[in-house]
C-alpha cells in the first residue's frame, strides 16, 4: 500500500474531477484506477467497496469514501482549505454548493437528446453569466482580496478557477463582462501546485468528447 | 430582531424539511415567512436578499445563508450534530449523501404526471431497498450501536429517519426486511426533539399536495414538465 488517496473512476471528468483538482491544489500526489467495462464497475460493487454501489470512490486514510461531497469535504478539512472557522466554512459552502449546481448542467450537456442540446447550451450561458458569475464577480470587487473567503486560499479558489476554465471550452468568450474573474483566474491559475496541474502530463482530464460517451455509457447502463 | 433562525420557503417541504428537522432535532427555535406570491419573491430578489436567486434561505446569526447543504452543515456543526472528529464527519457525510440522494427520487414526485408517479413510486421503492436501505441496515447491525456515526446522535440520524418516514409515504411495508432500520426508527422518534416534531401542529409540513405544487410554480413560474430521472 503507497498511502497515497486511489481514485476509482473512469478515465475522464465526471465527478471525480473536482476531488482531481483539490488533491492537485493541496499538493497531494494520487493514484488512480480506471473502469474500462461493466465488468470493472461490477467487480467493485460486488468486492463490497462501494457503500452505495456508486463511484466516485476514492481509498485514502484507511477509509473508502464515496459520495462526491463527501470526498471533497474531508480533502478540504484535511489540507486546510476550509476556511478558518465555521463562518468562513459557511461561505466556502454556499460558493461552493452554487458551482456544483452550474458544474451540473455542464455535465449533464453531453447527454441531452439531440433535439434539447441547443436549449440546454442556452440555458447555461444564461445561468453562468447572470445567475451564478456576477456573485463571484462582485464578491471579490466587494473586498478587494485575492481569495474569496477569509484572505485566504481555499477550495472556493480552486472550484471556481475549475468552473471558470470549463465554461471557457464551451464559449471562449464567456468572461468577457466579468474582470475581476479573468484576473482571479490568471491569478489562481499561478499558484505552483496549480499551475502543475494545468501542464500537460497532469493527472487532469480532458473534457469528454462525443465519440466516447457510449463507452463509458456502457460502464454504467 | 428575535434571535431565532428565520425560513424563507414556501409552506410545504420541498428542499427545506431537512432545515427544518435538523433545526427542531437541535431544539432550536425557528420562525417561516411562507412564499405565497410572485412579488414577494420578486421583494426578496430586488432585496439582494437571496444570493443565487434562489430559496432556501435562511437568516441565521447574522448571515442569510443560501444553499441547502451549506446551511444544513453549518447547522450540525453548530450544534454538536456532526461528529467529534473529521473522520465522524466524513462517515456523516458519506450518509447525508445517500439519504439526500434517496430523498432526491421523492422531491420532485408531486410535479410528475400521474403516469409517471407510478413509475417513480416503484423507483423510490426500488432504490430504498436493493441501495440505500441495505447500507445502512448493515452499518447498524456491524456495530450494534444506537446511532449511526460515534456512538452519539448525529445529523445522519435525522436525515436517516426523515428519509425513512418519506419511503414509507410512498409504501408503508417498505422496512419489512430491515429490522435493525425498524428498531433505529422507534429509538430515534422517541428522541424528546424528534418526539415534538412528529406530533402534530409541529412545523413539520406534510405530504405535499397540488395546492403546494401550484404555488410552486405560480411564484417561480415554473409551468414547464417536470421529468423523472
Amino acid at each position: 500500500m503507497s498511502g497515497k488517496p486511489k481514485l476509482h473512476y473512469f478515465n475522464g471528468r465526471g465527478r471525480m474531477e473536482t476531488i482531481r483538482w483539490l488533491l492537485a491544489a493541496a499538493g497531494v500526489e494520487f493514484e488512480e484506477c480506471f473502469m474500462e467495462t461493466k465488468d470493472d464497475f461490477t467487480k467493485l460493487q460486488k468486492n463490497g467497496f462501494l457503500l452505495f454501489q456508486q463511484v466516485p470512490m476514492v481509498e485514502i486514510d484507511g477509509m473508502k469514501m464515496v459520495q462526491t461531497r463527501a470526498i471533497c469535504n474531508y480533502i478540504a478539512a484535511k489540507y486546510n482549505l476550509y476556511g478558518k472557522d465555521l463562518k468562513e466554512r459557511a461561505l466556502i459552502d454556499m460558493y461552493v454548493e452554487a458551482i456544483m449546481d452550474l458544474n451540473e448542467l455542464f455535465m449533464t450537456h453531453p447527454i441531452q437528446p439531440a433535439d434539447k442540446k441547443e436549449q440546454h447550451f442556452a440555458t447555461i450561458v444564461d445561468k453562468a453569466t447572470n445567475r451564478y458569475f456576477p456573485v463571484y464577480e462582485k464578491v471579490l470587487k466587494d473586498h478587494g482580496q485575492d481569495f474569496l473567503v477569509g484572505n485566504q486560499f481555499s477550495r472556493a479558489d480552486v472550484q471556481l478557477l475549475e468552473i471558470l476554465l470549463i465554461a471557457e471550452e464551451c464559449k471562449p468568450d464567456i468572461l468577457a463582462k466579468f474582470p475581476l474573474l479573468q484576473s482571479f483566474k490568471a491569478r489562481i491559475s499561478n499558484i505552483p501546485t496549480i499551475k502543475k496541474f494545468l501542464q500537460p502530463g497532469s493527472q487532469r482530464k480532458p473534457p469528454l468528447q462525443e465519440k466516447d460517451l457510449p463507452k463509458v455509457m456502457k460502464i454504467f447502463y | 430582531m428575535s434571535g431565532k433562525p428565520k425560513l424563507y420557503y414556501f409552506d410545504g417541504r420541498g428542499k427545506m424539511e431537512s432545515i427544518r428537522w435538523l433545526l427542531a432535532a437541535a431544539g432550536v427555535e425557528f420562525e417561516e415567512e411562507f412564499l405565497e406570491t410572485q412579488e414577494q419573491y420578486e421583494k426578496l430578489l430586488q432585496g439582494g436578499f437571496l444570493l443565487f436567486q434562489q430559496v432556501p434561505m435562511v437568516e441565521i446569526d447574522g448571515m442569510k445563508m443560501v444553499q441547502t447543504r451549506a446551511i444544513l452543515s453549518y447547522i450540525a456543526a453548530k450544534y454538536n450534530l456532526y461528529g467529534k472528529d473529521l473522520k465522524e464527519r466524513a462517515l456523516i457525510d458519506m450518509y447525508v449523501g445517500g439519504t439526500d440522494d434517496l430523498m432526491g427520487f421523492i422531491m420532485m414526485f408531486p410535479f410528475l404526471s400521474a403516469e409517471d408517479k407510478e413509475k417513480q413510486r416503484a423507483v423510490i421503492v426500488q432504490k430504498a431497498t436493493s441501495r440505500y436501505f441495505p447500507a445502512y441496515e448493515k452499518v447498524l447491525k456491524d456495530h450494534g450501536q444506537d446511532f449511526l456515526v460515534g456512538n452519539r446522535f448525529s445529523w445522519a440520524d435525522v436525515h436517516l429517519l426523515e428519509a425513512i418516514l418519506m419511503v414509507e409515504e410512498k409504501k408503508s411495508d417498505v422496512l419489512s426486511g430491515f429490522p435493525q432500520l425498524q428498531a433505529f426508527k422507534t429509538r430515534i422518534s422517541s428522541i424528546p426533539t424528534i418526539k415534538k416534531f412528529l406530533e402534530p401542529g409541529s412545523q413539520r409540513k406534510p405530504v405535499p399536495d397540488d395546492k403546494y405544487v401550484e404555488t410552486v410554480r405560480r411564484v417561480l413560474r415554473m409551468y414547464y414538465d417536470i421529468k423523472a430521472n
